[in-house]
């Protein structure tokens, strides 16, 4: 416990960190996932082949890999200097947000085909089906498969810590540099962690509860 | 006659069309007049769904014109939505958009195709739901209504979009029985008030009573075409009287 009330400004000040870059990439990867899940089934080859690989190249990637890409490798190119921070933040919504898309668009198959087709004879665009018809309707069947991607994101951010970007992964170095005890900082890290995923669990059942009365 | 300027309504020349191997229209010629109701008839898998789907082009055809008031079907895109916004459909599981109510049903494609203001969206929608008969359901979900209902309701929205022409996809078949009659009533109405329509059903009675001209198809072929009278009394071909002679011994 003494771990915990002697570095209080610690763990609080680096869960912060790790809140900030959770909340950032995940409203970053939903509005690109979508956008994504969009292109991959829109009527265009061309849309649906981009969005195809932009899922294979980096669902197949380790995470670590689009880290080390965005530390290491991009500022070679010497385009547009970034933090490590804002490197950290584009790594994490990249990579979350092919698997934002792959939700959605099962999300999207859930939905009956009369339901596009009705969209379409009524003369509605692409987009104004997407929009009105499809994906508040595909919304419904995606809320749990999303809140684990959501989790999955939460817990990567730790894969920052290889790259000195502060956040609660970075917590056990500061504490063995103190000299603490590791092993006890390390368990309240992961009760950190159930703590911040509670929240969107309840979450989730809220939506879920929400959305299947709607019909 | 005056028509003679005119473009016919719908019309459809040589379309061929293949689902694979399988060649389900064959060279099919087809004119429909303003204001004519015509009634498509002929056995399952004669094509005569797929012949009501490729006039909006919900099935893209592989060779042949199809022209709707004169205009060839654009490619995919924003003209062909335009030209769908004038061409109303009802399909045989009636497709209401399961998460709005009925009067956001009808009311959703007025808004979004014809930029109508909310207000005046909703006025019209509930007077077509009147005229269908439903207006007590408008704020119900479509899964708490009948299928006659939704049938009916899925028609007003169809109709919200003041369209020239009703293509009707077997809108009776996947009602239960005691429900199809308010159905056809709704139809007839539409028939007597001049709405251009084709009407692909099994429904003999709505042939007899509302149609202008009945079209037997068969293997992908118009076999026949002629007036409801002529068609049941005296059918010209062999496949049409192996129909009727299936349909109405029972």
């Amino acid at each position: 416990m003494s771990v915990l009330t002697n570095n209080l400004e610690l763990f609080l000040r680096l869960f912060g960190q790790t809140l900030q870059l959770f909340a950032i990439s995940a409203v970053l990867s939903l509005v690109l996932g979508t956008l994504l899940a969009a292109l991959r089934v829109s009527p265009v080859p061309v849309f649906r082949g981009i969005g195809a690989t932009y899922v294979t190249v980096l669902r197949n990637t380790p995470l670590t890999l689009v880290f080390v890409f965005f530390l290491f490798a991009y500022p070679l190119l010497e385009i547009l200097r970034i933090e490590p921070y804002t490197a950290a933040v584009v790594a994490l919504t990249l990579y979350t947000a092919a698997f934002v898309c792959e939700v959605v668009r099962s999300g999207i198959n859930t939905v009956p085909v009369g339901q596009a087709e009705a969209s379409r004879a009524l003369g509605l665009t692409f987009t104004q089906m997407l929009g009105n018809v499809v994906l508040p309707q595909a919304l419904r069947s995606v809320v749990p498969p999303m809140t684990s991607t959501m989790i999955a994101l939460l817990k990567n951010t730790t894969v920052a810590s290889g790259f000195a970007v502060p956040q609660a992964g970075s917590i056990r170095d500061a504490l063995s540099e103190q000299g603490d005890n590791v092993l006890f900082g390390l368990i309240w890290v992961a009760i950190g962690f159930v703590v911040l995923v509670m929240p969107l669990t309840y979450v989730q059942q809220v939506f879920e509860k929400r959305w299947s009365v709607a019909r | 006659m005056t028509a003679a300027s005119a473009p016919p309504m719908i019309r459809v020349a040589g379309v061929d069309k293949f689902f694979g191997p399988l060649h389900v229209l064959k060279n099919v010629q087809l004119e429909v007049p303003k204001g004519q109701v015509v009634v498509v008839l002929g056995p399952s898998g004669s094509g005569k769904s797929t012949l009501c789907r490729t006039i909006n082009r919900l099935e893209p055809i592989d060779s042949g014109v199809i022209e709707v008031d004169g205009q060839p079907l654009p490619a995919e895109g924003k003209e062909l939505a335009r030209l769908r916004a004038d061409v109303g459909m009802v399909f045989q599981s009636f497709n209401l958009f399961a998460h709005k109510t009925i009067v956001d049903n009808v009311m959703l494609a007025p808004q979004k195709v014809r930029k109508t203001p909310a207000a005046e969206a909703r006025k019209t929608a509930m007077e077509l739901l009147e005229r269908v008969g439903i207006a007590n359901q408008a704020d119900k979900f479509p899964a708490q209504l009948s299928g006659g209902q939704q049938q009916r309701a899925a028609i007003a929205r169809a109709l919200a979009m003041k369209p020239k022409v009703m293509l009707f996809d077997e809108p009776t078949s996947a009602l239960d029985p005691e429900m199809v009659q308010e159905v056809l009533d709704v139809m007839t109405g539409l028939a007597k008030d001049g709405m251009t329509m084709l009407v692909v059903t099994h429904e003999m009675g709505f042939a007899r009573k509302a149609a202008d001209r009945v079209i037997f198809m068969s293997d992908g072929e118009v076999v026949e075409d002629s007036t409801p009278e002529e068609f049941f009394s005296a059918p010209k071909s062999n496949r049409a009287k192996d129909f009727l002679g299936k349909i109405l011994t029972h």
